[in-house]
């Protein structure tokens, strides 16, 4: 093993906290199988073999967005060919869809929409929990609850609140991409800060809800800048435990303006085993297979990861940006990458509470 | 686990180099996965102390899809007069020839169907054809070979001879599936038994034509078929010494008639073919035939991702450019990499990227 591994590997072992040097350490290494074999060993001291799966559906309201983030391909403007808002209606049939396939979880996130106003999300809310009581409705990146107190002028609380009482079970963790404010600079000029987010999101636990947290990698941070944002997710969940996962995003590069490749399977792979071992205080990380694959998600399964996302069934974000995935992947499909890799499958719901446990002998 | 687990022995055993198929198959169905990468990667460093990792430019070409063989597990063939149905003319295959060559490939892969009217003449007239361009030629498996040699009644010795005389320079391992004749029973019953394939390639080693192996898992075998295919590889090249590189890969379902055959889907959970169980087949290969110098990763198969962190597990070939792909291609399973790919996913993995010039057969 490399000498410099070794001091971490025994803080690892014995429970200890990772400096963000040591973090440093591991994103250099190149001994892949000590690192997997300390998040391995993270992860499984507090999750067993148990991986988690949810059957879910994505609904992306709108691709109009004020915001010009150079790394999304989805966002567009009002005049442009592509741009959509979805009706009231097609929310509500997407929702029923998910109903009969047994979803039970609506992920619904969207553009910085000009025109439309703080009240059609709130009606939508209304409408969907009116309808579908069993789903549990995940919304909302922490940009666009900023984005809503400024076009309504109400404070972040009275935001969230209002949101709350409308319907909405727990936030997404999205638009936190990196948090260094010079790469933030470069990649999202036009998004709210790093230190914006990460009020939003304390703002948000504070409130009693439950959120994940993201890293976008892969485009042109330093790995000391993945190191200081997760440092920053680390400060803030020991303040307020309310980070359910951390799900490291990887950069997807078609019709986007920075000119970089795809992640390798190595970065992948380090990237989610240092989030599993630095993360201490952070119970859950997923792999997202949509963006890594299902064959980097299933080894994934052994670095450290307990979570492989879900159904999806109707992706837009990333497959504007390339993604090499399907649309969806189901649930047998899901249970059968899970067992492969040797773990247990389990389905969740959005908060980590079993739905079903898929033992060896199951169906 | 305790020190005294049966695979630790095991794995402890078959860094020597010599276990035996009971202990592969343990290995295969027990070890952990990072103990076993990394017995392999001690092997591969052994073997490859430079760091380097190899790859071809070369182009695949297929001169058929018409084939008596019919084997369940393959979406390429086509019976004469089907939709769909080709066989390269000589003009195509020039073109073919001649865009390599432009590429700045050095090689071309020929490989077809078992034509029910073609017989050795067919396959020296196409070696000549091939040979009257500056390429290497790595052509004709041992299906195809005892194809061409039965069609024309001459012993192996003589077809290979005569082949050898027309310019061939080496004989790609395919054809080589599971080396079990139970299993060939299932999924290739008109192919070559496991000996015929043995008989073929020891007669090319007799005559000084080097030749790699190949090996299909993932479809109906079990650990214990695997690991007698490895062992079976390792004993004839103590005999000859002529194969130069040992590549696995996993069977692609899509398209085939094994992949709606419900014992097939019943083995899925528990077989080896998918990326966890690529990369310990990998490990197992590695560790057991350390007198084939090398191993190669199958992007084609794996992907890019899983392909890269085999070269973690044992892989010291990152394969070919391919141009085109046929046959995996035919199953629904299209991943592409040009050569600035293949070297830039090398390095990233910190090693030293080398084209292979004409020295070394591949695929």
């Amino acid at each position: 093993m490399e000498p410099s591994l070794r001091t971490i590997q025994d803080k690892v072992s014995a429970g200890g906290r990772l400096s963000e040097e040591d973090a440093l350490a591991l994103f250099l290494s190149r001994d892949v199988h000590a690192v997997g074999e300390m998040a391995d060993l993270a992860n499984r001291r507090v999750n067993g073999d148990r991986v988690y799966f949810i059957v879910n559906r994505h609904i992306n309201p709108t691709n109009i967005c004020v915001n010009r983030c150079k790394f999304c391909a989805f966002s567009k403007g009002r005049e442009e060919p592509l741009a959509y808002t979805m009706t009231m209606d097609e929310i509500l049939s997407r929702a029923e869809e998910a109903r009969f396939q047994n979803a039970t979880e609506l992920h619904i996130v969207g553009g910085l929409h000009p025109d439309l106003p703080f009240d059609f999300y709130l009606r939508m809310l209304r409408a969907l929990r009116e309808r579908f009581p069993e789903m549990h409705i995940q919304a909302f990146t922490a940009v666009e609850i900023d984005y809503f107190s400024r076009i309504t002028g109400l404070p972040l609380e009275e935001v969230i609140r209002q949101l709350k009482d409308a319907g909405l079970g727990s936030l997404p963790g999205g638009g936190a991409e990196i948090f260094d404010p010079e790469i933030r600079n470069r990649i999202c000029p036009e998004k709210i800060t790093g230190d914006r987010w990460l009020e939003i999101m304390e703002a948000v636990h504070n409130a009693g809800l439950r959120s994940n947290a993201t890293m976008l990698y892969g485009h042109v941070e330093t790995l000391a800048s993945r190191v200081d944002h997760m440092r920053r997710l680390r400060d803030l969940q020991d303040r307020t435990g309310g980070f359910q996962s951390f799900i490291p995003l990887a950069f997807h590069p078609k019709n986007t303006e920075i000119a970089k490749g795809y992640t390798s399977g190595l970065t992948d792979l380090l990237t989610l085993a240092v989030g599993r071992i630095y993360l201490d205080n952070f119970r859950h990380v997923k792999s997202f297979w949509i963006m890594v694959g299902p064959k980097v998600a299933q080894v994934s399964l052994h670095f450290g990861v307990n979570d492989i996302d879900g159904t999806v069934v109707e992706e837009r974000i990333t497959h504007a940006a390339g993604a090499r995935t399907e649309q969806e992947m189901t649930v047998a499909e899901l249970v059968t990458l899970i067992r492969q890799a040797g773990r247990i499958p389990v389905e969740r719901d959005t908060l980590y509470n079993v739905v079903r446990e898929w033992p060896e002998d199951s169906a | 686990m305790t020190p005294s687990a049966p695979w630790r022995d095991a794995l402890e055993g078959a860094a020597e180099g010599q276990a035996t198929v009971g202990e592969a198959a343990l290995l295969l169905r027990e070890a952990p996965l990072f103990d076993l990468g990394r017995a392999a990667d001690s092997v591969r460093r052994r073997l490859h102390p430079d760091g380097v990792v190899t790859y071809i430019v070369d182009r695949n070409i297929n001169y058929t899809n018409i084939c008596t063989c019919q084997c369940s597990f393959c979406a390429f063939f086509r019976e004469k007069g089907d939709p769909g149905a080709y066989v390269l003319s000589d003009a195509e295959l020039s073109r073919k020839i001649e865009e390599t060559l432009e590429a700045g490939g050095t090689q071309v892969l020929l490989q077809g169907g078992l034509h029910p009217e073609w017989d050795l003449a067919d396959a020296v007239r196409l070696t000549r054809a091939v040979k009257r361009h500056p390429v290497r030629l790595h052509g004709f498996s041992p299906p195809e070979i005892w194809h061409f040699a039965n069609r024309s009644g001459v012993t192996i010795a003589e077809a290979i001879s005569r082949l050898k005389e027309a310019g061939l320079d080496s004989i790609p391992g395919g054809g080589a599936e599971i080396l079990d004749d139970a299993v060939r029973a299932r999924i290739s019953p008109r192919k070559v038994t496991w000996e015929q394939w043995a008989a073929v390639m020891r007669e090319a080693h007799r005559q000084g034509l080097p030749t790699s192996a190949t090996m299909m898992f993932g479809s109906v075998e079990s650990p214990e078929h695997v690991a007698s295919h490895l062992v079976r590889i390792r004993e004839l090249q103590e005999e000859t010494n002529g194969f130069t590189s040992f590549i696995p890969w996993t069977f692609q379902p899509g398209n085939t008639l094994l992949s709606r055959d419900p014992r097939f889907g019943e083995t899925l959970p528990s077989g080896l073919g998918h990326a966890v169980g690529y990369l310990r087949v990998l490990s197992v290969a590695r560790l057991v035939l350390q007198n084939v110098r090398t191993v190669q990763v199958s992007w084609v198969t794996m992907g890019a991702k899983v392909a890269q962190l085999g070269l973690f597990f044992g892989g010291n070939d990152y394969g070919s450019t391919m141009m085109e792909e046929n046959v995996v291609a035919s199953a629904g399973v299209a991943f592409r990499m040009s050569e600035e790919e293949i070297v830039a996913t090398i390095r990233d993995a910190g090693f030293r990227p080398m084209k292979r010039e004409a020295h070394r057969c591949s695929t």
